[in-house]
C-alpha cells in the first residue's frame, strides 16, 4: 500500500477508471497537457491520449452540456468544473438538464456523468472559488452529491461515482488535497454511495459532518475526550441523499446531535438533517439538535476567512452547550 | 477614424439563398437538389399533413384536450426540409416547436400528443429514433448537440447531430458556447436557427446589432448560411450540404432560415396582435411554403387538388386515431415518476415511494 495525498488518490481513481472502461472521458479547462490546476489529471493525457483526456474551451455551461450530449453516445463523461464557484455558469446544464435526463426521456437516455470540482475554504483563494455550494445541488432531484474527507475515501468514492449510471457531483475540498497522506491501496476498490461512515465511535454526542469539517469534528472530539465527553463522529460521505439511518442509530445511542457544515446556516444540508432527526427521533433527544455553520453572508475574501469558517473550538463550545442543556 | 472594422458590411455577404420563389418558379437551377419526383411529392405530403396536424392540434387545445402546444404553421419548410435531409441514425435535438421533425423521424403521433399532455411516454423516443425530447430551456440543447456530435465523431459514425432554436435562442450564452465547442472540435453538428422574427413578442431587430444570425458563424470560424426558410428546396439543399461536410470531417454549419409563425407563440394565452400587424402577417402569408411548392409541383404535373384532399383526409383520420390511442394511455402516476428518477432508488425516494403507493391506492 502506498501513502497518498487526496489529490494523488483522485488521480489514481481517474486512471483506474480510464483503464477499466474505454467509455470514460475526462475533460475540462486545463485538464489536458497542464494536468489540471491542482494536478488532479497529471499525466493522464499522455497515458490515455487526447481523445480520452482533453481540454475544453473556457465555458462551464458548454462543458456540462457537452457531457450530456456525450452520454447519448454511450460515453461516461467525467468533466471538471475548475472551481465549484463557477458552477453557477452551468446551473441549467447540471440541474435543468443532466439531473433530468433519465426521467425526461422515460429511461431512453441517462446521464452517467461525474462532475468533479474543488471547493472549500481556508486556502486564500479569490472570490467564488471556496464557496460551499452543495446545498444548491442537494435540492436538485436526480443528482447525487458526494464529498470525500480524505485520500482513502476519495479513491473509493470517485470510482463508485464514475461507475454510477446517474449524475454525481463529486466535490473535493481544496484544503484536504495535500494537507495529509493516508494509506491507499494501489488496487481498485469501491465505497458505497449513499452510505455514511462512522469515523469515531462515542457514547455522549453525535457529531455529523462532511468534507473538511470531519477533521474539525475529530479534533474537537479528541479534546473533549480528555474532558470526559465521548463523541461519535459521522462522516456523511454522500450529502445527497443523506444516510439518515446511520445518523438515527447513533442519535438513539447518544441522545444528542450536532450537525457541522462549512456552508452558511440557512437551508442547506445541516438544516435538512436537523429536520429529519427531530421528525424521527424526538423522544430520544436530551437537547435540541444544534448546528455549527458559517454565517449567512457570502464567502469572504480571504482576509476574514479564518474567523468566518467554523472550527473545532466552535464545535467544542456547541457540544458543551448541548451537554449542559 | 484611422481604423475601419475589417468586417464592416459583413452581413451583405450573407445573401438569402433561394431556389423556389414565391411564385413557385425555380430561380436557382444550379442549386436544385437531387430529389426524385417521389421525394418531391413526399415533401409536399409531409408539409400538408403537418399543416393539418397544426390546425387539429390548435382545435384540440381549445377544447382542452391537448395541453402545451406551440403552433408550427408557416415553419413547415424550415422544419421538414431540414429533417428530410437527415438519415435515420442522425440525432435530433429539437426545441419545443420542433415536434414535426420528430414525428417524421419516427415518433408516433400519439406520443407527440402525450408530450403535449405532459406524459413522460411522449418523451420516450422509439429505439430507432435518435433524438432528445423537445427542449424547454431556450438554447440548452445547443451545447448538448456539440456533445452528441463530438461523441459521433469519436465513435467513427457517419452521422450528424442537428439542433434547432429560434432567433431569440441565438441570444443565449449556450448558443455561442455550443456552436463554438462544435467548431473547436470540428464535430459533425448542424445548428438551425429558425428566425421567425419574434421571440414571443420581442422582434429580432432587438436581439442583436448583427443584421443576420448567420453571420455569427464568422466569429465561430465555421460556415454559415442565410436561407429562405419558406422555400423547402433551399432549406433541404443547404442542410444536405451541411450534412455532407459534417460526415466528411469538415465540421459544423450554422444555418439561419428566414421564416414566420402564423400562430401565437404557444396556445397558453399569447396574443400576436399585441406585437404584429395584419400587414406583416399577410406579407408573410404570401411567402407560404406550401402555396409556392404546390404551384411548382402542379406545374410539373406531380400534384393536384384531389391528391391534396386525399392527404388531408388521411391526416385527419390518423390524427383522430392517434388521439384515441393517447386517450387510452393510463395517466402517469407519481410512483412511476419516482421509479424513473434514478437507476438505483436512494433511500429517501424508496420511503416516498411507499407513501405515494398508499396515496395513489386511495
Amino acid at each position: 500500500m502506498a501513502e497518498m495525498t487526496m489529490i494523488q488518490a483522485i488521480t489514481d481513481a481517474l486512471r483506474t477508471e480510464l483503464k477499466n472502461d474505454d467509455n470514460v472521458l475526462v475533460f475540462g479547462e486545463d485538464v489536458g497537457q497542464n494536468g489540471g490546476v491542482f494536478r488532479a489529471t497529471e499525466g493522464l493525457q499522455d497515458e490515455f491520449g487526447e481523445e480520452r483526456v482533453f481540454d475544453t474551451p473556457l465555458a462551464e455551461s458548454g462543458i456540462i452540456g457537452m457531457a450530456v450530449g456525450l452520454s447519448t453516445q454511450d460515453y461516461r463523461p467525467v468533466p471538471e468544473i475548475q472551481f465549484f464557484g463557477f458552477v453557477f455558469e452551468a446551473m441549467d446544464a447540471v440541474v435543468g438538464q443532466a439531473a433530468r435526463m433519465r426521467y425526461r426521456s422515460g429511461g431512453r437516455w441517462h446521464a452517467p456523468i461525474t462532475i468533479r470540482s474543488p471547493f472549500g475554504g481556508g486556502v486564500h483563494t479569490p472570490e467564488l472559488h471556496a464557496d460551499s455550494l452543495e446545498g444548491f445541488m442537494t435540492q436538485a432531484p436526480g443528482l447525487r452529491v458526494v464529498i470525500p474527507s480524505g485520500p482513502y475515501d476519495a479513491k473509493g468514492l470517485l470510482i463508485s461515482s464514475i461507475r454510477n449510471n446517474d449524475p454525481v457531483i463529486f466535490l473535493e475540498h481544496m484544503k484536504l488535497y495535500r494537507s495529509f497522506r493516508e494509506e491507499v491501496p494501489e488496487e481498485e476498490y469501491t465505497i458505497d454511495l449513499d452510505k455514511a461512515n462512522i469515523v469515531k465511535e462515542g457514547t455522549d454526542m453525535t457529531l455529523v459532518a462532511y468534507g473538511a469539517m470531519v477533521h474539525a469534528s475529530l479534533k474537537a472530539a479528541e479534546e473533549l475526550e480528555e474532558e470526559g465527553i465521548s463523541c461519535e463522529v459521522i462522516d456523511l460521505r454522500t450529502v445527497s441523499p443523506i444516510d439518515i439511518d446511520t445518523i438515527l442509530e447513533s442519535v438513539k445511542k447518544t441522545n444528542r446531535a450536532i450537525v457541522v457544515q462549512e456552508a452558511q446556516r440557512q437551508a442547506g444540508v445541516a438544516a435538512g438533517i436537523v429536520a429529519e432527526i427531530q421528525e424521527r427521533a424526538i423522544l430520544h433527544l436530551e437537547s435540541p439538535v444544534f448546528r455549527v455553520t458559517a454565517p449567512d453572508t457570502v464567502y469572504p475574501f480571504s482576509q476574514a476567512e479564518e474567523v468566518w469558517l467554523p472550527n473545532h473550538q466552535d464545535i467544542k463550545e456547541k457540544v458543551k452547550e448541548s451537554m449542559n442543556f | 477614424m484611422v481604423f475601419k472594422s475589417p468586417v464592416e458590411g459583413i452581413e451583405e455577404k450573407f445573401e438569402m439563398i433561394q431556389i423556389l420563389n414565391e411564385d413557385g418558379k425555380i430561380v436557382n437551377e444550379d442549386a436544385m437538389p437531387d430529389l426524385s419526383d417521389d421525394d418531391l411529392v413526399e415533401l409536399m405530403r409531409r408539409m400538408v399533413y403537418t399543416r393539418v396536424l397544426d390546425q387539429r392540434s390548435i382545435a384540440l387545445n381549445r377544447q382542452g384536450r391537448l395541453g402545451f402546444y406551440a403552433p408550427t404553421a408557416g415553419q413547415e419548410a424550415s422544419q421538414l426540409g431540414s429533417q428530410f435531409a437527415l438519415e435515420q441514425d442522425d440525432f435530433i435535438l429539437p426545441g419545443y416547436r420542433d415536434v414535426p421533425q420528430l414525428i417524421w423521424q419516427g415518433l408516433p403521433l400519439y406520443q407527440a400528443f402525450l408530450f403535449s399532455r405532459g406524459h413522460y411516454h411522449g418523451n420516450q423516443m422509439p429505439e430507432d429514433v435518435q433524438a432528445l425530447s423537445p427542449q424547454i430551456i431556450i438554447g440548452a440543447q445547443i451545447t448538448q448537440a456539440a456533445g452528441v456530435a463530438l461523441g459521433m465523431k469519436n465513435r467513427g459514425k457517419k452521422n450528424v447531430a442537428i439542433t434547432y432554436t429560434g432567433d431569440g435562442g441565438a441570444s443565449q450564452g449556450d448558443f455561442y458556447e455550443g456552436v463554438n465547442f462544435a467548431g473547436a472540435y470540428q464535430a459533425p453538428a448542424i445548428f438551425i436557427v429558425q428566425n421567425n422574427r419574434f421571440a414571443i413578442s420581442v422582434p429580432v431587430e432587438k436581439q442583436s446589432a448583427a443584421k443576420t444570425i448567420a453571420q455569427k458563424s464568422v466569429a465561430m470560424g465555421i460556415p454559415g448560411f442565410l436561407v429562405d426558410g419558406m422555400d423547402v428546396l433551399a432549406v433541404y439543399k443547404v442542410v444536405q450540404e451541411a450534412r455532407e461536410r459534417a460526415v466528411n470531417g469538415d465540421g459544423p454549419t450554422l444555418i439561419e432560415t428566414l421564416t414566420y409563425r402564423y400562430g401565437p407563440h404557444t396556445m397558453a394565452g399569447d396574443d400576436p396582435t399585441r406585437y404584429r400587424t395584419e400587414d406583416m402577417d399577410s406579407e408573410w402569408e404570401k411567402k407560404d411554403p406550401i402555396v409556392r411548392f404546390r404551384k411548382f409541383l402542379e406545374e410539373k404535373g406531380l400534384w393536384s387538388e384531389e391528391k391534396e384532399n386525399e392527404v388531408m383526409e388521411t391526416a385527419k383520420e390518423e390524427i383522430k386515431a392517434a388521439i384515441k390511442k393517447a386517450d387510452k394511455q393510463e395517466k402517469q402516476s407519481v410512483t412511476e415518476l419516482i421509479s424513473i428518477m434514478h437507476e438505483e432508488l436512494p433511500a429517501n425516494l424508496k420511503e416516498q415511494m411507499e407513501e405515494f403507493k398508499e396515496k395513489e391506492s386511495k
